[in-house]
């Protein structure tokens, strides 16, 4: 029969639009929108129906290793001191494939020499790639990755030092395994090297 | 290294003594053909060693030698090794070799590449204009004395960065209208726009006298490059007879950003994310083939199950582009964006999964030289399990049943827009657009790359290379790819996934070497030359959705003017990839 075929694609539309409201009824007394498990269930394999997420009202959760501009970890000091783990050591600039981070190596004010810390960082956000190379290579777990992607601004996004600081606990919050293991690492570093001292 | 020897049990030297010598620089494969003689040597590849299929031309500038080189690719269709011929040059303008069009018809694009970028004029070419960069354009970009307008360093990193960096904005670099170079003797008075009259030239012409007096003209319509079913900023420029197409041009280079230059400056690890911008439906795919291209130089493996990520992530890769691609076809055909976001659906799905184990949906940057990024992060596996086993299957035979018996979509699809066998092969088309034409080639079965040895799966084939075809065989590799994924999350053992101590910069001994995967809309092939050095000498990429442009124009001599989206949607372009 002519129109047979029209027929049946029609017929996967009418599923879905009634699926849509079946899958309302049986989420009864549960919040199928605006709920993290309504986000899930709209995307897992038993998913039927409506799938969209109604960004902003609704926002999908985004994985650990997901990344956006990168940010500068510091720790803190006793005295709320920021101690960036950051000595400019160059590598996130030479590896940036944009190459949109500048850098300047800080000196001691007494003897002028070169000190591992950078006294003016910036990243240009705007030409930023968000390649997660520069925290890939980072030998020190002194530039990671951020999960804040709504960056959207009227002028330009040049971050400087202050502007990308965040600290520590901010990245074991939105990374906690990469955080854990990298903090582990770190330990047994430390503890190979004051065994050595010893 | 570079490719072993294996090649050279076929002696070209014996059989064209006198004028092809093996090409024995270090690192270098292939055989050097004197100019004189290319059309000779070419037509007996082709003719008595059966290399009937032309893979790539490209150009590369070896300026301290004061030499050009053009070099070709060629296959055989029934599968097995390459074959590399090169032709060496004197760097003096001008820089002419025979083109080979008249040979290998898939030359005509990628010959019009070499000449637009590298000044290297190819005699016997019927339209030998630019095509990337506009006429009228003032030097060949990619060679290596040209330099931008704001020029900063030969290679990256550049030195200003680090340790005394200042921040530079790129727009006061740039400022508007002001990122051009002019000529010495430019002098914008006397300047006349060169316009368009080469394209238009070009195009056929033609008048009808009828007997009654009255003559017919021709018409001339462009489609684009504003146009929403051109998948981007491509435009088509037809002379029409009535509603018959007798001649058309694609236009194309409207996003070209000379991507073989940046990652020429770059060095090999930054080129990585660069890639992801290439095809960026598939980016997997194109981290793949980079990859395979460095790893050769390198003569390094990766470790099994970096193996296996790949295979798993780059058949991923290949269902959402094929969803997409189905999609946006049936957006074509005027099916208006349901079955487009239905397909969108699945998609996206298998993109969450790219962006927890990549990090990014689109730009996944998960390929390294010597492995992947990192290993699945927990959780991810079942998904792929879910995905892959229960849901997609599902998916994919309800879009089969919205779309194979649709009449409209069968009225649109059969016998329009065919494309031979023999055509297929002549014009170099890749990927589906090659298969659904009657020709089983798929690189994964003709010259396994990585271990794709491993796997059982069918080469999707179909016989009438028309536009229903060509859709249709896009599902049937969707089926295929699933298999892979379900084969590939089975046998998946446990293990590293890098083989190399991760290093910002990779050291890659001097040599030339050629890695291709087949990518989900054809053929991909990276061309790399290293001297050496951090940055590459030569990059070049065979982008299947460029070079299957070039058997756009005789699918639709004779069509009527709206089949041409239907046969364009059909070949499923991506312009970052076509414009490079």
């Amino acid at each position: 029969m002519y129109g047979k075929g029209i027929l049946k694609g029609l017929s996967v539309s009418a599923k879905r639009f009634f699926e849509t409201y079946l899958d309302d009824l049986r989420w009864l007394g549960r919040k199928r929108y605006g709920s993290p498990e309504g986000i899930a269930h709209r995307a897992s394999k038993n998913g039927r129906g409506i799938f969209t997420v109604q960004y902003p009202e609704e926002k999908v959760p985004v994985p650990e290793e997901f990344r956006f501009v990168p940010f500068l970890v510091y720790d803190e000091g006793p005295a709320g001191e920021k101690n960036f783990r950051c000595t400019a050591c160059g590598i996130c600039a030479k590896v940036c494939p944009p190459q949109c981070i500048w850098m300047t190596r800080a000196s001691d004010p007494a003897t002028g020499r070169p000190i591992p810390d950078a006294s003016e960082f910036f990243i240009d956000a705007d030409i930023c790639m968000n390649c997660g190379l520069c925290a890939e290579f980072c030998p020190f777990d002194a530039i990671k990755m951020d999960h804040d992607y709504e960056l959207a601004t009227h002028g330009r996004n040049v971050f400087d030092k202050w502007k990308l600081a965040k600290p520590a606990g901010y990245y074991e919050n939105i990374r906690p395994i990469n955080a854990a293991r990298e903090n582990a690492a770190r330990a047994a570093k430390e503890a190979a090297r004051v065994a050595r001292e010893a | 290294m570079a490719v072993p020897t294996a090649e050279r049990t076929l002696d070209l030297s014996a059989r064209f003594p006198g004028f092809v010598v093996p090409d024995n620089r270090p690192g270098y494969s292939g055989w050097l053909v004197d100019r004189g003689h290319l059309l000779e040597v070419a037509a007996g590849i082709r003719d008595e060693l059966g290399y009937d299929y032309l893979s790539s031309v490209t150009g590369v500038d070896y300026l301290p030698e004061g030499r050009m080189e053009v070099v070709y690719q060629v296959y055989q269709t029934t599968g097995g090794p390459g074959l590399v011929f090169k032709v060496q040059l004197e760097r003096k303008d001008p820089i002419e070799v025979p083109s080979l069009v008249s040979i290998y018809p898939g030359a005509e694009l990628q010959e019009r590449e070499v000449w637009d970028l590298l000044g290297i004029r190819f005699s016997g070419h019927p339209d030998l204009r630019r095509i990337l960069m506009w006429e009228g354009f003032a030097g060949h970009p990619l060679r290596k004395d040209w330099h931008e307008a704001y020029f900063e360093e030969e290679a990256k990193p550049f030195k200003s960065r680090w340790p005394g960096g200042k921040i530079v904005h790129a727009e006061n670099q740039n400022p508007f209208n002001d990122n051009v170079a002019y000529p010495l003797d430019f002098d914008p008075e006397k300047w006349v726009p060169e316009g368009e009259a080469a394209l238009y030239g070009a195009l056929a012409k033609f008048q009808l006298q009828d007997g009654t007096g009255l003559s017919t003209d021709h018409v001339v319509v462009n489609l684009g490059p504003q146009h929403p079913s051109t998948h981007g900023v491509f435009r088509v420029a037809v002379t029409l007879e009535g509603e018959t197409i007798v001649s058309l041009k694609p236009v194309i280079g409207y996003l070209h950003r000379n991507h073989e230059k940046i990652a020429e400056r770059n060095t090999y690890i930054m080129n990585m994310p660069y890639t992801d911008r290439l095809d960026y439906l598939s980016s997997m795919s194109n981290n793949f083939g980079y990859a395979l291209a460095v790893e050769k130089l390198m003569g390094i493996q990766p470790p099994e199950r970096a193996d296996y990520l790949r295979v798993m992530m780059a058949e991923m890769t290949r269902v959402s582009n094929h969803l997409m691609a189905i999609g946006a076809f049936l957006n074509d055909l005027g099916a208006y964006f349901t079955p487009m976001l239905y397909a969108l659906e699945e998609r996206e799905l298998i993109l969450d999964i790219f962006e927890a184990v990549a990090g990014s949906r689109m730009m996944c940057n998960y390929f390294r030289f010597g492995g992947v990024a990192r290993d699945l992060p927990e959780g991810t596996p079942e998904k792929i399990r879910d995905l892959f086993y229960e849901r997609l299957p599902r998916r994919i035979e309800e879009i089969d049943r919205f779309l194979t018996e649709n009449e409209i979509i069968r009225a649109r699809g059969i016998g329009q827009g065919v494309l031979t066998a023999e055509d297929a092969i002549r014009y170099s088309a890749a990927g589906p657009l090659l298969r659904a034409s009657g020709i089983p080639y798929d690189v994964r079965r003709a010259e396994p790359y990585s271990i794709y040895d491993r796997f059982e799966f069918e080469v999707a084939v179909r016989s009438n290379g028309d536009i229903y075809d060509r859709l249709i065989i896009r599902l049937d590799e969707i089926r295929q790819s699933i298999r892979i994924v379900q084969q590939a999350i089975k046998q998946m053992p446990a293990g590293p996934v890098q083989a190399l101590k991760p290093v910002y910069q990779v050291r890659v001994p001097p040599g030339e070497s050629y890695g291709r995967v087949e990518g989900p809309k054809g053929e991909l092939g990276f061309y790399l030359v290293s001297n050496g050095k951090p940055n590459p000498w030569r990059y070049h990429v065979r982008a299947p959705s460029f070079i299957n442009l070039t058997a756009f124009s005789p699918m639709c001599l004779g069509q009527k003017i709206a089949d041409v989206v239907a046969i364009l949607g059909s070949i499923d372009i991506v312009l970052g990839e076509t414009d490079r």
